[in-house]
């Protein structure tokens, strides 16, 4: 058994600093179990969230080597084996103690977003390949790393604006939902933000479920915010000349 | 170190924000009640997520012939006729309705050629019965409530934990808790209390379960007074990863073998013809994880301890969208690319057939404003539980339990909490910090869990749970000296432990002290001393109640319903043949 280092960040929203531990590797071992182990022998106090272990629950988000992770997910023998491992807490959210972050601001979001409301015709006979897309949209497990690595979020901290890509995908989960009747594209364009997007492709990057989140649900939302809200002929104009608003409105 | 608390009140506190808590919360929030929903975790991360091959229900959609009562009788046969049987009833009867319901308010299940819920084979369910959502399925009901339930007014209250039900007399009357984040103190007012706290796995140390299931409903409910019903019924899934030592215990849905997964032993032999060759693969839980302990135990097992559980035939499309999150599993974890070779699995400590004693059609415990639903409640699966039959549980009964509440808060009055109980919880604590030479919670912890897992696991016999009897009354008195140096409060993960630990105490006493009384083998219980079904136990329930600082263990006889003898009767008779 070999033994490596783990540089994890203590501290609270004074500060803080890395701190390091010496951990005993197994094969076949994830980030989240060194951290339990640094729990169990070194520092019982070591604040992390964690549930499934499975990454199905996605609480254990956190920057492993400056990339935001799932550490139930992120094997040891995939990182570079003679350095130290590094471990942050997500840096687009307020630090409650160590890995952990104040996220509650996504379950603000979320709850300005109307429900699924179906129409009263709505019979529920809806075949797989209409439903294919939203149920690709329904694996995320809300782990908030695509949230963590937007630009928006993460280096413009445009919160107000901007609803992030998670839930961005939750209203297109919605929106292509068959049974649906609400329309939130006036949301979208106002509060939702989605203009701010300037499909750079990280959170499609990140997202441990391999949801396509920029392509199959941004993009067509920008669409139909398009469509409805800006005239067509300045959007033809706008293609012809190569310029488009979405991607010079924000994250220069 | 500042012990004052914040106080709220609300007509029913909800414990548990998984599929029971949730569903009881919208039930309750929808009768007009002010609803707080308490969550140790983040909301929508309890362990309904893990679920993940359906949700059993007699929609009969692609099996036409399906009814409740065929469903009914499956889940008392799985059961070994030790079920309530007017909780099996209810749950056969309204569990369609639940999934229908559950499809209006945004769940996207799988579809049929038809366009209708798709349904899939389970183990002992006699026609394909679960609709599900590839195999995420327990996400979907999670987030399907979730997102139904944040917008009627429940009030959530997450990551923080219930140490303690408060009594004014004989009823509940709040609850006492503290916040993960800040540590500080809670209490919460309310005329009716459900505990939907779901499962104890964190007992034994192989587990599917996450941190959380340390049968905090379970302890919290016999501490105010509430019975524990059939304890000694602990499922051990026969299929968990053995395999990396990092994710030993973690679930391999049973859906793989529900879509055409064969199990073998190291000779290769589908060694399911020898214990079930009726049902072969889609046996009932309890026999499968005996045979592959018994396949392993014999020295037919895989490198890593288990046995092989092999879904390749079925091509490497099917294979990736009927079980995406298997695939994915293996891939990244172990190494292991499912569509081409098998898996290696074992059984893992799953699920507590075992819980609070309620009534069947409210949800009620016998103390007064208590109610529960879910995994935390006994009765509904008997000595075994089905696979499905566990999220159709947390929405039939999670509705009813808000109902059962919903009907006593109309006639209860204001809830009257006594200075004296609060002060003495927030003693207990406190109690954490500052003790000379404590007792490391982690290590005991670890001490715990072996001992369950080797003296109170799959097989057990006398000498073995005598000796874990005794091992838990050391473990108790170290729990009493179980301290953290760290003396902070904020988000302290081994000063939480120090509580939960209590629960897993009580929980781990009440199986060990069940299993020791009933002398003979059925369902998730087998004693090697008592192989054999015996009629007198087939007729009778184990019953736990608190007696002062001790347990007293009761028998009584299983509650039936005579205009369901038919139905019993003819199952009993067709398994005969």
């Amino acid at each position: 058994m070999s033994q490596r280092t783990f540089k994890v960040w203590r501290g609270d929203p004074n500060g803080g600093a890395f701190v390091d531990y010496r951990v005993e590797v197994e094969e076949g071992m994830v980030v989240l179990d060194a951290i339990h182990q640094i729990q169990r022998e070194h520092a019982p106090d070591l604040a992390c969230r964690w549930n499934c272990k499975a990454a199905k629950c996605g609480s254990c988000s956190a920057e492993v080597n400056g990339k935001p992770r799932l550490m139930c997910k992120t094997r040891l023998d995939a990182l570079p084996p003679h350095e130290a491992v590094s471990v942050s807490p997500m840096k687009t959210f307020p630090i409650i103690r160590d890995l952990v972050t104040d996220v509650s601001w996504n379950y603000t979001v979320n709850k300005k977003i109307p429900p699924f409301t179906p129409g009263p015709d709505a019979n529920f006979l809806m075949q797989q390949r209409d439903v294919d897309r939203v149920q690709e949209f329904r694996k995320c497990i809300e782990c908030f790393l695509c949230q963590d690595v937007c630009h928006v979020l993460r280096e413009h901290d445009l919160k107000p604006q901007f609803f992030g890509p998670r839930f961005l995908v939750r209203v297109a989960s919605l929106e292509m939902h068959p049974m649906d009747s609400l329309d939130r594209l006036k949301l979208l364009k106002d509060e939702g933000g989605v203009g701010l997007c300037n499909i750079t492709k990280c959170c499609t990057e990140v997202c441990p479920e391999e949801i396509h989140i920029t392509d199959n649900a941004i993009i067509p939302l920008k669409e139909r915010v398009v469509d409805k809200y800006y005239d067509p002929l300045r959007i033809v104009l706008r293609v012809l000349t190569g310029g488009d608003k979405d991607r010079q409105s924000a994250g220069r | 170190m500042n012990n004052k608390y914040e106080t709220h009140e609300h007509d029913v506190i909800i414990i548990g924000a998984g599929g029971a808590g949730l569903r009881a919360a919208i039930e309750c929030s929808a009768a007009g009640l002010k609803t707080a929903m308490i969550c140790k975790s983040l909301l929508g991360k309890a362990h309904t997520v893990m679920a993940e091959g359906g949700i059993a229900a007699s929609l009969a959609n692609v099996d036409s012939q399906d009814n409740w009562q065929t469903h009914f009788q499956d889940t008392i046969f799985g059961g070994k006729y030790l079920n309530n049987w007017r909780m099996a009833e209810l749950h056969a009867r309204e569990a369609p309705e639940r999934v229908r319901e559950l499809e209006r308010w945004g769940a996207v299940f799988d579809r049929t050629p038809e366009g209708k819920i798709l349904q899939r084979a389970f183990g002992g369910h006699t026609y394909k019965r679960l609709a599900h959502v590839g195999d995420r399925t327990g996400l979907e009901l999670i987030r399907t409530l979730q997102d139904k339930g944040i917008h009627q007014g429940i009030d959530v209250f997450m990551e923080c934990t219930i140490t303690r039900l408060l009594k004014d007399g004989e009823r509940v009357c709040g609850a006492f808790g503290y916040w993960r984040e800040t540590g500080r103190f809670v209490v919460f007012k309310a005329k009716a209390i459900v505990l939907s706290t779901g499962g104890l796995g964190r007992c034994y140390k192989i587990t599917s379960n996450s941190w959380e299931g340390t049968g905090d409903g379970h302890a919290l409910g016999f501490d105010a007074g509430a019975e524990l019903l059939d304890m000694e019924f602990v499922q051990f899934h026969p299929t968990g990863m053995v395999w990396p030592p990092g994710v030993q215990g973690l679930l391999v849905t049973e859906a793989v073998r529900g879509e055409g997964g064969m199990l073998r032993n190291n000779k290769g032999e589908r060694f399911m013809e020898k214990y079930d060759p009726k049902r072969m693969e889609l046996s009932t839980r309890d026999v499968v994880a005996r045979a592959i302990y018994t396949e392993v135990k014999e020295g037919r097992g895989s490198p890593h301890g288990g046995c092989f559980l092999d879904i390749s035939h079925r091509g490497a499309a099917y294979v990736k969208q009927k079980l995406p999150s298997m695939y994915h599993q293996f891939k990244e974890l172990a190494d292991v690319d499912i569509t081409q070779e098998p898996m290696e699995v074992g059984p893992t400590c799953h699920y507590a057939m075992g819980g609070l004693k309620v009534t069947a059609d409210n949800g009620a415990t016998c103390v007064p404003g208590l109610y529960a639903a879910g995994e935390c409640t006994g009765g509904m699966n008997g000595a075994n539980r089905l696979g499905g039959n566990s999220l159709s549980d947390l929405l039939v009964f999670g509705r009813r339990a808000g109902m059962g509440a919903a009907e006593y808060v109309r006639r209860a009055p204001a809830p009257k909490v006594d200075d004296a109980g609060v002060e003495n919880a927030a003693a207990e604590m406190t109690g954490f910090f500052g003790r000379p030479n404590a007792e490391d919670p982690y290590k005991l912890h670890l001490d715990l869990q072996n001992a369950m897992q080797s003296l109170v696991g799959i097989f057990r016999e006398e000498k073995d749970l005598t000796a874990a009897i005794a091992k838990l009354e050391e473990f108790r008195h170290r729990a009493e000296n179980v301290g953290v140096v760290e003396g902070q409060r904020m988000f302290n993960p081994g000063w939480h432990l120090c509580r939960d630990l209590r629960n897993m105490l009580t929980c781990a006493e009440a199986i060990a002290r069940a299993a020791l009384l009933r002398q003979e083998s059925r369902g998730a219980h087998s004693r090697i001393d008592f192989p054999k079904y015996d009629d007198y136990w087939g007729e009778h329930n184990i019953v736990i109640k608190k007696d002062g600082q001790t347990m007293k263990v009761e028998r009584c006889p299983v509650v039936k319903t005579a205009e369901l003898q038919p139905l019993v009767d003819d199952k009993k008779a067709k398994e005969k043949k």
